[in-house]
């Protein structure tokens, strides 16, 4: 184990490590534990320039039902679920399928296929937004959710793709191999013997995607116009426009904002970090 | 094995043919109809003068001559470069914090996600936590510089470190990424050679270099990956915290092909077409070399 573990230290390091671990946390998090406080503090807090010391009240309760009172969020963040949900089952239904595909099957487009998803995957959002925009607008779906999902489905294809095709890759080829000897159809193979495989790639996926999407801001402002499609990072720009000094309201939207990823994150951890942190130990 | 049943058996051959055509169609076709056809179609467009719903008009490569000209261009361009080489420090940053993290104490587990927790947050919030954090008459970096050097600055208004207080905002769940990778990447070292090097009186920052980085070659190239692409995708941090300003000083190709081409009053499609395909251009190099990188390992595989 690198470094040394702190257990066969002299002892002076080891309690030099203990008391570092909590102060490097709180610096590393100052910033959000900044913000986590105002959300909480009354604004005659900032009005009388309280700002980092300790608040004068806790008005939890007032400041984060102000800002539902006061402002669409409520919307957004059904707007973001609308968009982030069905986007989750498209995008990994349909790479199931195709990274099953690259997996499993010989052909001599296969590498070529892969790495039109990989590469695909990787390039600028910009040069899609125009065509994109265009495209939306001619199937009927702009400014809608509907069309925000198709596009994140699309693009999310190619990451998902790339994930599960390694991760099918990964799995004993001799279970497909007996099966087709045993005259099963390939279609029957891929739902009966290898999806059921699948359920840990699934997990870290869905829960990738869905912070991936609900974090989208780009496609968010491009693609949706009018409030009520609007997701909730696009409307929080909006209201930070709006409340301009209400710190405290700016602060507990953000909070408000932010839990759902969050949320997922420390629910599915282990998922979430097998799949972001796919082929880190190997390749 | 086959010779058995050779009708059954040439009838499965032809399933394995056209089978996985089937199972790639739906997905193919969505991710050409949405980004592999549009790259081409915004290229197409580049070459033209377009407010979006009128008549294109031909223009040639008048576009890129103008782009040329225009001093916004460069200082996209100059920023995206600031970007580029600033990401790349999250990569050594990550390493420092994952080996700061890979012990076996008690909570460290806790640890480890709440120093991941950045990345979880949206770029917007994380936009918004900076914004707040280096807000002028009462943020509270200004204050430290206040109390070091006697004037409070105002970071974000300033167009000397307008640019740097952003990319600063970027790092922040950056480095948390690469944290993550490389924490996995650790975990996964060969105990063996570590120990042998130990034996051989290998430690600290000769272990560091010979024994346990080249071992990490997988995660730092992820990394890499990322970071590169992260850096020159940056959009949300400078549109939440600067919307482009001080006088522009913090716009990236991005947010200049948005501002042309998307924004309320942007029209300008084929100028913004050609923003965007310069951007894509300098990305290509970088997905060259990932796939080119990626290519290899298949082979060895």
């Amino acid at each position: 184990m690198f470094p040394t573990p702190i257990a066969k230290t002299a002892p002076w390091v080891q309690r030099t490590y203990k008391w570092l671990l909590p102060i490097a946390l709180i610096l590393w998090l100052l910033p959000l534990i900044g913000i986590a406080v105002t959300s909480i503090r009354p604004s005659s807090d900032l009005a009388a320039g309280n700002y980092f010391g300790w608040p004068s009240g806790f008005n939890f309760i007032e400041n984060y039902s102000a800002v539902f009172e006061n402002s669409n969020i409520g919307w957004y963040i059904l707007n973001s679920f609308k968009v982030t949900i069905p986007t989750v089952i498209g995008a990994v239904g349909l790479s199931c399928l195709t990274g099953y595909a690259l997996a499993v099957y010989k052909f001599r487009s296969n590498l070529l296929v892969f790495f039109m998803f990989v590469a695909g995957n990787f390039v600028p959002f910009q040069i899609l937004a125009i065509p994109v925009r265009d495209l939306t607008l001619n199937l009927g779906m702009y400014n809608t959710t509907m069309g925000l999902v198709m596009f994140h489905v699309a693009f999310q294809t190619g990451f998902c793709t790339l994930f599960m095709r390694n991760f099918i890759k990964g799995l004993p080829f001799a279970l497909i191999e007996s099966a087709r000897v045993e005259g099963v159809s390939e279609w029957k193979i891929f739902w009966h013997i290898v999806m059921p495989l699948m359920r840990p790639a699934i997990a870290a996926l869905a829960v990738l995607i869905f912070t991936f999407i609900w974090n989208d801001y780009f496609w968010a402002t491009v693609m949706a116009q009018s409030s009520d499609v609007r997701p909730v990072t696009a409307g929080m720009n909006e209201l930070k426009g709006q409340w301009k000094v209400a710190w405290e309201l700016i602060a507990a939207a953000s909070i408000i904002a932010a839990l759902p990823p969050v949320a997922m994150f420390f629910l599915m951890q282990k998922h979430f970090i097998a799949g972001l942190t796919l082929g880190a130990t190997k390749g | 094995m086959t010779n058995t049943l050779p009708k059954t058996a040439s009838r499965r051959w032809n399933q394995r043919d056209y089978a996985p055509w089937l199972f790639l169609a739906p997905g193919m076709l969505m991710f050409m109809l949405y980004v592999i056809f549009p790259i081409f179609q915004s290229i197409w467009i580049s070459f033209f003068e377009w407010d979006g719903l009128g008549p294109k008009t031909w223009v040639g490569v008048q576009n890129y001559v103008d782009l040329m000209d225009d001093d916004s261009f460069y200082t996209s361009l100059t920023n995206n470069i600031i970007w580029l080489v600033l990401y790349l420090l999250a990569i050594p940053a990550g390493l420092a914090v994952a080996l700061f993290l890979n012990q076996t104490v008690t909570g460290i587990r806790l640890y480890k996600s709440l120093f991941f927790f950045p990345f979880v947050i949206s770029q917007v919030v994380v936009g918004l936590i900076f914004s707040w954090f280096y807000a002028p008459d009462f943020g509270f970096l200004p204050k430290v510089i206040g109390f070091f050097t006697g004037t409070e600055v105002a970071i974000l208004a300033d167009d000397r470190f307008a640019t740097y207080g952003v990319i600063a905002a970027g790092l922040w769940p950056q480095i948390a990424y690469c944290m993550i990778l490389y924490l996995t990447g650790l975990n996964n070292i060969n105990p063996e050679q570590v120990e042998a090097a130990r034996m051989d009186h290998a430690k600290g920052w000769s272990m560091l270099w010979h024994i346990i980085i080249p071992q990490l070659r997988p995660a730092t190239f992820i990394a890499m990956v990322v970071t590169v692409i992260g850096a020159l995708r940056s959009f949300d941090l400078v549109s939440i915290m600067t919307v482009g300003g001080p006088y522009g000083s913090t716009r990236v190709l991005s947010y200049f092909m948005y501002e042309q081409a998307l924004s309320e009053y942007g029209v300008a499609m084929g100028y913004g077409a050609a923003i965007a395909v310069v951007l894509f251009a300098i990305m290509l190099v970088f997905i060259t070399i990932f796939i080119v990188r990626m290519l290899q390992q298949e082979r060895n595989a």
